[in-house]
Formats: structure tokens, C-alpha cells, sequence
């Protein structure tokens, strides 16, 4: 079997993915399988789609080149896939945009989701207000407090945002509580879930809809440089930009696939989110897949200075990639992203999402191992505008 | 014939219902479980389901989240609720033993570990919520070939075409999941039950137990009319949860022994 043709009919990526729910669940998987079995065969609902990420999101994003920051990093030429120029400023719309449209075509009037950083929250509130439907946001208690702007963005389109106090009070929470309220109203309601994870189908419709990313570059890089890069970086938190990105490029075997997981304090204290580098396969929220978790199969509390990829599992696809050897994971921890973050800034004018400022701390590690002929493409996941009031905390900077 | 077959035989002899508790192991303390399983029987359970704390409760409510995070912090693991059952079974041997958690916890110890330590411990049946039929290959056949029951829930959404396939997966008896939602939701449709477990029974031989949204004595009667269990959680975890230090034990007594008057008012 190639690598690209995974899942399985029953969401198996190797021994990973799955569908791990209560019977409650189970037909409303199956029904979401089998309605977007029909809509991706179906040329009207891929036209709509495609119209909406052209005139809606502003798609193609461009790929950038960014070579003062090229310069200063002393080795390859560093690229960045401007995701964060997306309307909304993030990767997540492709994703909420392509599951409104499902949530349409099966008749659901309500939409929920789980945000961690609030970008997936408010990606989903904005395609609730774009088609008409009601819109509840679970977000982790102490999220809520480190991201207050998204959060406001999110009352702002009209959405309902509950904090979710129970556990670490964190992303992994809000997914909780948002397959409670979907067991609970799971006739009226459709759950836009934000990352390529969770049971099947979800890690493969989130990654489909994503691949919107990587589909793009494979065209503008050539036109570009005259090639593919010879490496592709991306953050991976439950992993759905990465997949993106990585996904179309799984043939070019020419081209390295490089997953950035959040180091937190640093992989040897403990305190981090990155189960692909230091953790063990388990189940969590509906599949298999590496996890941090404890000698007694708890899930342990992640850290990570960025709210986004604080989440203590990653989607299935990574964790097979990982084993296949196609994909390579690395992590990054707090001080290195900052300093990222801060380079993006000065160098060339942009303001990262602290996520994706952990790709761009990993260029800055490998740029200098390669020769200035190399390329290295680096999905800019989102904008940093959502981040400055945390940046200005640890700067010690009241604004 | 497995404990739990036995137990469910000797009921229908005497044209009884099982009245099956819940409690998660370690909640309040690590030292009360063993205690409170007794209590348990006393008052008149014929199964006891013990939950195995888990730090991401998804199908669960907010009581027994709450209870998962108190045995928790009180640090009990699965080998800790193994412990406890083999300690409840020096003084009790005959009523059965099921745990009820989610997949993690089991799959990390490893299911061919689990399920030796769990028949050497006394357990009888094992219900992960989070693994259904379709996910149970190398699970349900590793558990029965060790003697172990592995229960699985029917939904008020399962389409009748699914019935047989989690009937044919299933030993011991089959839990009926009232209602959509998590536990310790209300408002029970015992009509609507009715009418679907006479579904479920037209695919199905094992003995349907009832659960979700069971409180008091007359919605212990009302269905334990129409299944042969019923099971109840949310109201004996929020028994311990409220009760007074040192009141923990005869609270719950006192609300099992009311839910048993209901269950048998059903026979009368």
C-alpha cells in the first residue's frame, strides 16, 4: 500500500487513527463518512469549496521569500507559505469552510467546536455567521484567559464561547466537553472539529480539506525557484497544517517532511506538548496515536507557551508517518520559538502566530546545516496578532 | 457459565431484576472502595460496576468527572482497582465484578496483561466505553478467552443493522444507554426505552441492562418493568460526593437499599 493511500475504509493509518467513541457516536460517524464520500465525488460541492477559498479566504496564499531572514539565519534559502494572510489569519479556515459546507449539505442548523488558541474558534464562529447557523465554542478556562482577543472576535460573529474549568483547563478539555454537548445533541448538531484528529473520518476530512496548502506550493515553488524545496517545516500540535503541507509532497521522496512540536520548558523537563518526540501510542478523544501520558495510561498536562499546540496527542497520519521514517519530528522549545517570533518581526515584517513561530525556529537550526543553494519551505500557519499580549507577558511588558 | 451468567440465572428463577451500582474506585478515598462494595451488596446490588478513574472522562457528566478527578488525586491506577477487587473477593465470591472505564488505561498496561491479572484479581466482566465492536478485535476475544465478560452499550442511535453485530461481540449481559448524552443526564423516556429494547431483544439473547438517568425508586420500577438490569451511577456518586466525613458508607446504603425497593416493587 503507498503511503498516500491511508486511511483505511475504517480510518486506520497503520495501527493508528480509528474510531474510539461510545456507541452514541458511532452513526453519526458513520454518517458524516458517508456524506462526505458523497460530497467529494460530487463536482458541485468541490466547486463551491474551491469558490469559497478563492473569494472568501483570498486563496491562493502566496509563498514567500524571505531572504533577510534568509541572510541572518547563514545558510538556506527560507521560504513561507503565507497562511497567515488567510482571511481570519490562520490555516483553519480551509478546514471550517469544507466542514459548514458538510454541516449544510446534512442539514444541521447548529455548529460546535473546541479551540485551543482560538484560531480554529474563531475560523468556525466566521463560517457559522457566513452560512446562517448557531455557533458554541468550547474553550479551555485558561485559554480563555491568554487569548482574550480571539475570544471576543468569537462573541463578535455571533458565536456562544463556554470555558471548560474541568482537567488542565486547556485544549484537551474543550475537546472533551465538545464531544459531550455532540453526544448529547448529536441529531441537531454538527461538530466542526479544528485539527486532523479525533475519530474517523475526521483525520482524513480535515487533512483533505488541508491539502489545499500543499497542492498550492507544489505549483508555486517551481514557478518560484525552478524546483521543489528540499525541505518542508511545519508546527504540529494536533497536526492539521503540517498534514496540509506534508500530504501532496509524501511522493517527492526527494523532499524532507519536517513536523515542529511545542518543546514547552524543554523535552528533559517534562514540561512540553510533543508526544511524537517523547511520548508513547495510546487512545485519546476517539483514536490511536502517540500521547503523553503517564505510567498509568493518564493523559499528563502539556506545556507550551503557545495555546495552539498545547494539546498532549498529534493526528494519527503523523504518528504513522513518523514510523514509516517519511516524516521527521523535532522539537522546539519556548525560548527558541520566541526568538523566532522576534526574527520574523524584525527581519522581514511579519508577525507570527507563536505555533507557527516554532517551524520558523526550527529553519533557523537547519538553515545553517545546508548550503545557500537549499531550500527550506516554512508553513506560516497563522498572524501573531492574537499573541502579543502573551509575548509582552513573558517580556515582562504591560501593555 | 461466567458469574455474571449465574447471577443473571438465579434472578429469573426468583422472577428478579439486577440492581447494578456504580462507584469510581478510589472516590472518596483509596481506603473506602473495598468498604463500599460491601456496603453495596449488603444493600442489595447483585453486580457492582467499578469505574477506573481516567483523566479524560468523555462520555461522562459532571458528577462522575468529578469523581475520576478525586480518585485521581488520591493516586489510584488500574493495578490499584485490580487491588481492590482481589481484596473485596477474600469475603465476597459470588457477586460479580465489572469495570467500567475507557480504553487508555487498559491499553497501556497491554490487554493480554490486563486481562490475566484482571481474572487472577476477580473481576468478571470489563466494559471500555471508548472501544466499540468494530475496535475489539484483539480486545473482546483476549478478555473471553480469559474468562472475562466484555460488555458493550446499545444507543438510542444504534440502527437496528448494528444490534446483532455488537450482540455477537458482547458476553454477560448488553447495557442499554437510555439517553443521548453523558452521564447523569434526567429526564428518561422509559416508552421510548420500551419500545427500542424490544428492537434490541429481537437480535439479541444476553439479559439488557438499562442505564442513564435512573435516580429514586420509581425510576429504579419503572425500568426494571421493562430490563432485566438496572444500573445507576450519577445519583449514588453524588451520595459520596455530598455526603458529611464518616457519612459516606450509610448514605449510600440508604439510596441503594431505596433503588432495590423500586427494582423489586417491578417483580411484585
Amino acid at each position: 500500500m503507498k503511503l498516500t493511500d491511508l486511511p483505511d475504509s475504517h480510518g486506520h493509518f497503520g495501527p493508528y487513527g480509528g474510531i474510539f467513541v461510545a456507541e452514541t457516536l458511532m452513526a453519526a460517524l458513520e454518517e458524516l463518512r458517508a456524506e462526505y464520500d458523497k460530497a467529494r465525488n460530487d463536482p458541485a460541492f468541490v466547486a463551491e469549496f474551491e469558490y469559497e477559498l478563492k473569494h472568501y479566504v483570498g486563496r491562493p496564499s502566496p509563498v514567500y521569500h524571505a531572504k533577510r531572514l534568509s541572510e541572518a539565519y547563514g545558510g538556506a534559502q527560507i521560504y513561507l507559505k503565507r497562511e497567515d494572510l488567510n482571511h481570519t489569519g490562520a490555516h483553519k479556515i480551509n478546514n471550517t469552510i469544507g466542514q459548514a459546507l458538510l454541516a449544510r449539505r446534512m442539514g444541521k442548523k447548529r455548529v460546535i467546536a473546541e479551540t485551543g488558541a482560538g484560531q480554529h474558534g474563531v475560523a468556525s464562529a466566521t463560517v457559522a455567521a457566513r452560512y446562517g447557523m448557531e455557533c458554541v465554542v468550547y474553550m479551555g478556562a485558561e485559554d480563555v484567559a491568554r487569548q482574550s482577543p480571539n475570544v471576543f472576535r468569537m462573541k463578535l460573529l455571533g458565536a456562544t464561547v463556554v470555558p471548560v474549568s474541568s482537567g488542565s483547563k486547556t485544549l484537551k478539555d474543550a475537546l472533551n466537553e465538545a464531544m459531550r454537548d455532540w453526544v448529547t445533541n448529536v441529531e441537531s448538531t454538527f461538530y466542526i472539529l479544528g485539527t486532523a484528529a479525533g475519530p474517523h473520518p475526521y483525520p482524513m476530512l480535515v487533512r483533505d480539506f488541508q491539502c489545499v496548502i500543499g497542492r498550492e506550493c507544489l505549483v508555486q515553488m517551481p514557478e518560484l525557484t525552478g524546483r521543489q524545496p528540499d525541505a518542508v517545516v511545519a508546527c504540529v500540535g494536533g497536526g492539521s497544517n503540517a498534514i496540509g503541507i506534508f500530504h501532496p509532497y509524501i511522493p517527492y521522496e526527494d523532499v524532507r517532511l519536517i513536523g515542529v512540536e511545542a518543546g514547552g520548558s524543554g523535552i528533559a523537563s517534562g514540561k512540553h506538548a510533543a508526544p511524537l518526540t517523547a511520548g508513547t501510542p495510546g487512545i485519546l478523544h476517539g483514536f490511536r496515536s502517540y500521547l503523553m501520558q503517564d505510567e498509568n495510561g493518564q493523559i499528563i498536562e502539556t506545556h507550551s507557551v503557545s495555546a495552539g499546540l498545547d494539546y498532549p496527542g498529534v493526528g494519527p497520519e503523523h504518528s504513522y508517518l513518523k514510523d514509516a521514517g517519511r516524516a521527521e519530528y523535532v522539537a522546539i522549545d519556548d525560548d527558541e520559538a520566541l526568538a523566532a517570533f522576534h526574527d520574523l518581526c524584525r527581519y522581514e515584517g511579519i508577525i507570527p502566530a507563536l505555533e507557527s513561530s516554532h517551524a520558523v525556529a526550527y529553519a533557523k537550526k537547519l538553515a545553517p546545516t545546508l548550503g545557500k543553494d537549499k531550500i527550506i519551505l516554512v508553513n506560516l500557519s497563522g498572524r501573531g496578532d492574537k499573541d502579543i499580549n502573551t509575548v509582552a507577558k513573558v517580556s515582562g511588558i504591560t501593555l | 457459565m461466567s458469574r455474571i451468567g449465574q447471577t443473571f440465572t438465579a434472578l429469573k428463577a426468583h422472577n428478579r431484576k439486577a440492581l447494578i451500582p456504580f462507584i469510581t474506585a478510589g472516590d472518596p478515598g483509596k481506603g473506602l472502595t473495598v468498604p463500599l462494595m460491601h456496603a453495596l451488596v449488603e444493600a442489595g446490588a447483585d453486580i457492582i460496576e467499578l469505574g477506573v478513574p481516567f483523566s479524560d472522562p468523555m462520555a461522562d457528566g459532571p458528577v462522575i468527572q468529578r469523581a475520576s478527578e478525586r480518585a485521581l488525586a488520591n493516586k489510584v491506577g488500574l493495578k490499584d482497582v485490580l487491588a481492590m477487587t482481589a481484596e473485596f473477593r477474600k469475603s465476597n465470591t459470588t457477586t460479580p465484578v465489572v469495570l467500567m472505564g475507557y480504553a487508555n488505561p487498559i491499553e497501556h498496561m497491554g490487554y493480554e496483561a490486563f486481562a490475566q491479572a484482571a481474572k487472577a484479581a476477580g473481576v468478571d466482566g470489563v466494559l471500555t466505553v471508548d472501544i466499540p465492536p468494530e475496535e475489539s478485535a484483539g480486545v473482546s476475544d483476549v478478555f473471553k478467552a480469559h474468562g472475562l465478560d466484555p460488555i458493550f452499550l446499545l444507543s438510542p442511535t444504534t440502527p437496528e443493522s448494528r444490534v446483532e453485530q455488537v450482540a455477537a461481540a458482547a458476553g454477560g449481559f448488553i447495557y442499554y444507554v437510555s439517553l443521548k448524552g453523558v452521564t447523569g443526564s434526567a429526564n428518561l423516556d422509559t416508552e421510548e426505552v420500551a419500545q427500542k429494547l424490544a428492537m434490541v431483544r429481537k437480535h439479541c439473547s444476553l439479559p439488557v441492562g438499562v442505564g442513564f438517568g435512573i435516580r429514586d425508586a420509581a425510576t429504579a420500577e419503572a425500568v426494571a418493568r421493562i430490563a432485566d438490569a438496572v444500573v445507576v451511577g450519577s445519583r449514588i456518586v453524588n451520595e459520596i460526593e455530598t455526603a458529611p466525613e464518616g457519612e459516606c458508607t450509610n448514605r449510600v446504603k440508604h439510596v441503594v437499599a431505596e433503588l432495590r425497593r423500586g427494582v423489586d416493587a417491578a417483580s411484585k
